[in-house]
């Protein structure tokens, strides 16, 4: 992995380095050790300290209840966007920031496909739903196979980068496509744009969010038999273990990541159209879901499935619970602070913590 | 005997996520000697190193140099403090020349603060002036001289090694830290180190090397300490180290001295 | 005082920076039919905002290596507080003799990018711990904040101070005794007077011990901490600096054209500005007015001359075409940024 990471080396730096060092180097941080109880408890602080505001506000058992479901809902899709940075970091090193407009394309191309239609059935949102998300994989592998993979060998940041003008691309595109109004997608159950409200004891669900809970469920255990059960995802979590060894066992490396993005295209494509009937999506709502799931992706550590759909959930509910109890603009503040918090947590890095 | 030491390792353990590079080393450097620290890789020399010049922390222990503690002090304070290193695998700064990396060296001296660099004020450019004489004198000890307006990138790597020494004696030690010095140098360009580090000793800077040449290290060092499995074997004048049969033994089917 | 080596190469450039203004001053709209529309007065003004702030960028970014995704952020802080105190100073109770005073816009700039520059000073000591693309993100995520809490009017809607969505109007022109520093072609003068002094300030940076230090870290920052520079403080004070730089370009920016909107400063300008000092060269000085003017140039362009050639494309295209150059220098030209020495100058560390 850490090959991945690094950019061609120019002749000087091949001669300095002639052999793996031990770690000579801690970054600041580092120095005080941080035993692994800090990140549980620092969240649970600040779980307590949004807890103690609701309070104030005169919040009871119902209340926090219902902010809890919705929280779980949200930070579902933010775990499928996270699982997307996962698996695309793991196999080529790079945080792929246009994993943010492949969650807006999700949505907008299903909309643009069901206007060829007109929605008549749920047959027809599947079959759109679905060419939505084959064609997102589509331009997600092209995106790295025209951008990233001829700049393979560019260091980490400017791959970034890349990935960043990617993503203003894209959403410029779809600006032009598309126009800067909201869209509305029908509810999967009353395939409407009103959602059928259930009622569990105190708490209103909407029908959309059992949806959500499903394909997320589903599409996670899929990609956990993909990687458990297919040739292809062994060849992928050979390529995230290390590359040159996979290389040697005559594994494309190269295809793999574009096939990584592939599911990288799938994922988000399939966390923006669930949640899109409950948001009405637009051409940039892929810059806040795509920093909220890369947040929820280094919650959980950025190389761990697991931990980026608990990174997800938890980042859903904790913001949920702050958006109960502060002013209805700031609620995106909440993940952007988490954010700096978390790096600063971990200054040398998460990938690092995941291998030792 | 404390009290005559420059630099006291104490009991020092350092442990990297349960895994132990170094456990209960205790060991002194003296003013005006040439120690050396040997051992298998792996060994936990290079982690010394960098506990040491504060790169790292101790798990326990600590380390006291002129009579102060260096336990938890940033790497910058050390070097400010007086202890000057080399690295294993050099360090150097792209792009910049020879005299530039002695000038970095320098860097403490300079005295420019962001406002009067922006400005160029009379007194920056007179230090300046002053720091370039300095490095000049420090290029002519290490016969660089001729190089001096040379990108580091051209320099053949035996050079790298004397330009990393220059840019460390420009902080004007009293330890200098010497991370295998004769690794990737010729026999020639090693015996060329070897004076080199007596003329700084006869200066009257302290010497402390890690090096994995064994002709050169019992050649040089005036005291030896050998490190196995992050744990001190033994400590004492090369000759008597070099027959100690727990040396030998540590030694034993190493094939990477060379 | 002996002529510093960059000194012919500054008065050339301040040598025709005078004399298009002048040119303009007595022509105005000249230099816009000489060159059908392309370069204005207006598009010049500009170019020396992001001069301005693009010296303080490449300090950080192309000398010492440290990435920033998140500058806008800073040009909008200068631009809010500059409009904030001088078109709602009443709310917050500053008397009206101070706010009608002329000297009150240029005071409010210089604290604004005192200000600016301390919080950077302070939220630099933290984050720049952080390295290559985890800075990136913490500085986008910074950006970020900033501009929602500016878009948010700071938390506090019952004040309306940064106006929310819709920003302020009716910034005053600077003043200098009686004499409004007005039309354009007046202006032009105040703000390249700005971008010229401050190019010359990072030149004198750039050629000192400070500059040296900075391109030491940019190479190893272990080596260049094991000669007893403080790096931490280092990289600290070079982001506080571009920041108050940053800050004082907005203020300029806001009395320029008279409004601010949040929108002005996020995330997509703040890339704009890394795409302007890619394409200008990050690590070098004089790549700031280079590349703000080229970038300019190819939206003015775009703009004016491709775009109305294609009747059917009326949407903005200029995103699309930013994100395209950023993908496309980034894939072709990526040296000079900040990283490609930077990941290879700390092996063991990343």
């Amino acid at each position: 992995m850490r090959s991945a990471a690094e950019p061609a080396t120019t002749e000087l730096a091949a001669r300095t380095r002639r052999k793996p060092q031990e770690p000579f180097r801690a970054p600041p941080a580092a120095r005080r050790v941080l035993p692994r109880i800090v990140r549980p408890a620092a969240l649970a602080v600040v779980g307590a300290g949004l807890w103690l505001l609701g309070r104030r506000l005169g919040y009871g058992a119902p209340e926090y209840l219902q902010l809890l479901v919705d929280g779980t809902v949200t930070g579902s899709v933010y775990g499928l966007v996270a699982v997307g940075f996962v698996v695309v970091y793991r196999v080529t090193g790079v945080i792929n920031f246009a994993q943010g407009a492949f969650v807006m394309l999700g949505p907008m191309l299903t909309i643009t496909f069901l206007g060829g239609i007109g929605v008549t059935g749920g047959v027809p949102l599947a079959a759109a739903a679905a060419t939505a998300v084959v064609v997102t994989a589509g331009i997600a592998m092209a995106v790295h196979r025209f951008t990233l993979h001829p700049a393979r060998q560019a260091s980490a940041l400017t791959r970034i980068i890349i990935t960043v003008g990617v993503y203003i691309s894209l959403q410029g595109l779809a600006l032009r496509a598309w126009g800067p109004r909201p869209y509305v997608m029908p509810a999967f159950s009353t395939l409407q744009m009103e959602d059928r409200l259930l009622q569990v004891g105190g708490v209103v669900v909407q029908a959309q969010s059992l949806w959500v809970w499903a394909v997320g469920v589903v599409t996670v255990l899929g990609l956990i038999l993909f990687f458990e059960r297919t040739v292809a995802g062994k060849a992928m979590r050979a390529c995230a273990v290390n590359r040159t060894a996979a290389r040697l066992m005559g594994i494309r490396v190269d295809r793999m990541a574009t096939l990584a993005f592939g599911l990288a295209g799938i994922l988000g494509a399939v966390a923006g159209i669930v949640l899109a009937p409950s948001t009405r999506p637009t051409y940039d709502m892929g810059l806040e879901l795509g920093l909220k799931g890369f947040v929820a992706a280094i919650a959980g550590g950025l190389t761990n499935l697991p931990g980026a759909v608990g990174g997800g959930l938890v980042l859903g509910i904790l913001e949920s619970l702050w958006a109960g109890v502060t002013v209805a603009g700031f609620k995106d503040l909440f993940a952007f602070v988490m954010l700096i918090l978390l790096l600063l947590a971990r200054p040398q890095g998460w990938l690092e913590a995941g291998h030792q | 005997m404390t009290g005559e030491a420059l630099l006291e390792v104490k009991g020092v353990t350092k442990a990297f996520d349960g895994l132990v590079a170094l456990s209960n080393v205790s060991l002194q450097v003296r003013p005006g000697q040439i120690k050396g620290l040997i051992g298998p890789n792996g060994a936990g020399k290079t982690t010394l190193f960098n506990l040491i010049a504060c790169c790292l922390a101790p798990t326990a222990g600590d380390i006291v140099f002129r009579g102060r503690s260096l336990v938890g002090l940033p790497p910058h304070r050390a070097a400010q403090l007086g202890i000057a290193r080399t690295f294993q695998n050099v360090q150097v700064f792209p792009g910049m020349t020879v005299l530039e990396h002695v000038l970095v060296g320098l860097h403490r001296q300079a005295r420019a603060g962001l406002l009067t660099a922006a400005l160029h004020t009379v007194g920056v450019r007179r230090t300046e002036l002053r720091l370039r004489e300095q490095a000049e004198v420090l290029l002519d000890l290490l016969e660089l001289t001729p190089w001096a307006g040379a990108p580091v990138e051209v320099l053949p790597f035996g050079l790298l090694r004397r330009v990393e020494l220059a840019r460390a004696l420009a902080v004007q030690p009293k330890l200098l830290l010497l991370d295998e010095p004769g690794s990737g140098l010729n026999p020639t360009e090693k015996q060329a180190m070897s004076q080199l580090v007596r003329g700084l000793r006869d200066r009257g800077v302290t010497v402390f090397l890690v090096e994995h040449d064994m002709t050169m290290v019992m050649g040089l060092a005036d005291e030896v300490a050998v490190l196995d499995h992050g744990a001190l074997l033994c400590e004492g004048p090369p000759s008597k180290v070099q027959r100690d049969p727990r040396v030998v033994a540590a030694y034993l089917g190493e094939g990477d001295d060379a | 005082m002996t002529q510093p080596r960059w000194g012919p190469p500054w008065l050339a450039m301040a040598a025709v920076v005078a004399a298009v203004g002048v040119w303009e001053l007595a022509q105005p709209g000249g230099l816009a039919r000489l060159s059908r529309g392309l370069i204005s007065t207006d598009l010049l003004i500009r170019t020396g905002l992001f001069t301005i702030v693009l010296v303080g960028l490449n300090l950080l970014m192309g000398y010492a290596g440290q990435a920033s995704l998140g500058q806008a952020a800073f040009y909008g802080m200068g631009a809010f507080a500059s409009a904030i105190l001088t078109v709602r100073g009443r709310v917050l109770g500053i008397p009206q003799d101070l706010l009608a005073a002329w000297w009150w816009p240029w005071l409010v700039m210089g604290l604004a990018a005192l200000a600016v520059g301390g919080f950077a000073l302070v939220v630099g000591l933290a984050i720049l711990r952080l390295r290559g693309h985890y800075l990136a993100m913490a500085t986008l995520g910074l950006g970020i904040i900033v501009y929602i809490v500016l878009r948010e009017n700071l938390g506090m809607p019952h004040l309306n101070l940064t106006g929310g969505f819709d920003g302020i109007v009716g910034v005053p022109r600077l003043r200098v005794g009686g004499a409004e520093l007005w039309p354009v072609q007046v202006y032009y003068f105040v703000v390249w007077a700005v971008a010229l002094t401050v190019v010359a300030l990072g030149l004198g940076v750039v050629h000192s011990p400070v500059g040296r230090a900075l391109r030491a870290l940019h190479g190893s920052e272990l080596a260049t901490e094991s000669v007893g520079v403080d790096v931490g403080r280092l990289k600290a004070k070079i982001f506080a600096l571009s920041a108050a730089l940053a800050s004082v370009a907005g203020s300029l920016y806001a009395h320029f054209q008279a409004a601010v909107v949040p929108d002005t400063f996020g995330f997509v300008p703040s890339l704009e500005l890394v795409v302007m000092s890619a394409v200008g060269g990050m690590s070098s000085i004089w790549g700031a007015p280079f590349g703000a003017l080229t970038v300019l140039l190819l939206e003015q362009l775009l703009r004016t001359h491709v775009l109305g050639l294609l009747p059917a494309v009326s949407g903005e295209l200029e995103p699309v075409v930013f994100g395209a150059l950023l993908v496309v220098i980034m894939m072709f030209w990526p040296a000079g940024l900040v990283s490609s020495r930077k990941v290879q100058a700390s092996p063991g560390s990343s």
